[in-house]
């Protein structure tokens, strides 16, 4: 099980003055239970990439495949693929429309066509999955806050049981905490059901913590594809298309440069503290 | 999808009909549809074609832009012509089986399909070479007068600069939510019609939220910055006639001259 783009291409306005080039040539094998972050700067087409993956673009050349199964042939089932690949557009919370948070959730597993039994359960697993307590469930989900409006639109998604799940810009406009909590959720729920998730983002910093992969995506084309320490090595490069590492990054590139040897691949603070203490330690000995 | 309806539909090139003053393509484009309506003889409308093949050459807007116009009324034109083709009581030309087509019949069914014609590739010049907001400006400026009797004139232009400004952020919108709703498994195209309209809820619901929302937002903007009501408001760009302007004025002016000038002497035809 698994996702692979061959060549993909993609072309907005094809045949006109005005066509933009928003993918070219992607080639991209995306493995079972992979926690893999997406990042690059706007217009860079990562979310035209991610169209993709559960069909609603089509690919101007090249091929998707899907358990070895290409999009778009002849048999090929969309709806399933809608519900194996689970798409959460940015500022998801602009999609709902319910009279309740409750059955709002209920929409996607009832397009599914399951029986309401079922599609009830999934919708108390999702909203429990993504921290909604069962006060919130009959109320207008305009009357929530701007956080806990994203948690029930990304449950939303989550009731229909994605093998993949595909999270846009996810933490955009929230605050620090909104964000913590949201992202800590998706890897608890990352590990435990071990599911694929991509994290659509244009930050290393929010990234690097939970993600065991980072794309970098520039001007329509793959730039890196690796674990995230080695990605970030590559800094310099980051810079001149806009992006940055993570603040630790520099940080220990400048320890390394000016005082002790330590190793520049940390993650996390955390990490970084227990790389200093090492580094100190090696050298009061 | 939904992207390619495309409203206000202007065409960026550099002409001199681009630059003219909106007002004169406004009064402009008003002679020549009353002009249209008032010609009873084909050389009239001779001189019309002849008035409006100068004008898009003019304009530097490629022909086939003029005519994607046409398909919208299409079958409004083909219903004018053959009701008026049909029911026009005189002269029998033809006849078969139950219907008969007069002689006057065919030449009201001929002068309405090409009234209807040059009335739509006419305005389809206006709004091609002139910006939404430039046409706004205009006509704010055109109406002016009626202020005198309370008329909100500045307020109407306002909202429909405004309203023209959204067409395309609620279509970016709706395009946005309509994907998001798919990826959920939504249907929008299959079932019968009733089906079809409550698979559109999803849709419209939040389509209507955020449309509030984006108003409340432009309106607590413009308050921002003190925005009032036309009184005291001066513009950055104000608009003044130039000598090109007046030029145009008396081409239409010449061209109106004509069609009635052609319209007298050649009565017989």
């Amino acid at each position: 099980m698994a996702i692979l783009l061959n060549h993909v291409s993609y072309v907005y306005q094809a045949g006109t003055e005005m066509s933009v080039t928003a993918l070219n040539d992607i080639n991209l094998k995306i493995p079972d239970g992979q926690f893999i972050g997406l990042i690059g700067h706007t217009g860079s087409g990562k979310s035209t990439l991610v169209q993709h993956l559960n069909g609603l673009l089509k690919p101007s050349s090249g091929a998707l495949y899907y358990d070895g199964e290409e999009y778009f042939s002849q048999g090929f089932d969309l709806k399933k693929l809608r519900s194996k690949v689970g798409l959460v557009f940015q500022y998801p919370e602009h999609q709902l429309f319910e009279a309740d948070v409750f059955s709002d959730v209920c929409f996607g597993p009832t397009n599914l066509g399951l029986d309401k039994k079922e599609v009830e359960l999934r919708a108390y697993a999702a909203l429990k999955q993504v921290g909604i307590e069962d006060e919130y469930f009959y109320q207008s989900p305009f009357e929530l806050s701007g956080g806990q409006k994203r948690r029930v639109a990304i449950a939303g998604v989550l009731a229909m049981q994605p093998d993949v799940l595909v999270l846009d810009e996810p933490t955009a406009g929230l605050d620090p905490k909104g964000r913590d909590e949201i992202l800590d959720q998706i890897k608890k729920l990352q590990k435990e059901s071990g599911i694929t998730v991509i994290l659509v983002s244009h930050s290393m910093e929010d990234v690097a913590k939970y993600v065991e992969r980072i794309i970098v995506m520039n001007k329509g084309g793959i730039l890196f594809d690796d674990i995230p320490q080695r990605v970030f090595r590559e800094y310099e490069k980051l810079e001149e298309i806009g992006l940055a590492a993570p603040q630790i990054t520099y940080i220990m590139n400048k320890i390394n440069k000016d005082l002790y040897p330590v190793s520049t691949e940390v993650k996390t603070i955390e990490e970084a503290k227990e790389e200093i203490l090492r580094a100190m330690r090696l050298q009061n000995d | 999808m939904i992207r390619d309806i495309t409203l206000g539909q202007y065409y960026q090139t550099e002409s001199c009909i681009h630059r003219l003053d909106p007002r004169v393509k406004l009064l402009g484009t008003i002679l020549f549809i009353i002009s249209l309506f008032s010609i009873r003889n084909f050389s009239g409308y001779l001189v019309a074609a002849i008035f409006l093949a100068i004008v898009i050459k003019l304009s530097h807007v490629p022909f086939r832009f003029m005519v994607k116009g046409m398909k919208a009324i299409l079958f409004l034109l083909l219903i004018t012509v053959v009701f008026n083709l049909f029911l026009t009581p005189g002269e029998t030309l033809v006849s078969f089986w139950k219907f008969r087509i007069t002689q006057e019949g065919l030449r009201t069914a001929i002068f309405m399909a090409l009234r209807l014609t040059f009335l739509i590739i006419g305005s389809s010049v206006m709004t091609l070479t002139t910006t939404p907001n430039h046409l706004t400006d205009g006509m704010e400026k055109l109406l002016k007068p009626l202020q005198r009797v309370h008329v909100p004139v500045h307020e109407i232009s306002m909202m429909m600069s405004i309203a023209l400004r959204f067409i395309p952020i609620l279509l970016e919108e709706t395009d946005k939510i309509m994907k998001a709703q798919i990826a959920r498994g939504a249907d929008f195209e299959s079932g019968n019609l009733i089906k079809k309209a409550k698979s559109l809820v999803p849709l419209l619901v939040p389509l209507f939220i955020s449309a509030f929302r984006r108003a409340n937002d432009l309106a607590m903007a413009m308050e921002a910055r003190c925005y009032r009501g036309g009184e005291f408001r001066t513009k950055m760009k104000p608009l003044a006639y130039r000598k090109q302007d007046v030029a145009a004025y008396i081409f239409v002016i010449l061209y109106l001259i004509l069609t009635i000038w052609v319209g007298r002497i050649l009565q017989v035809l």
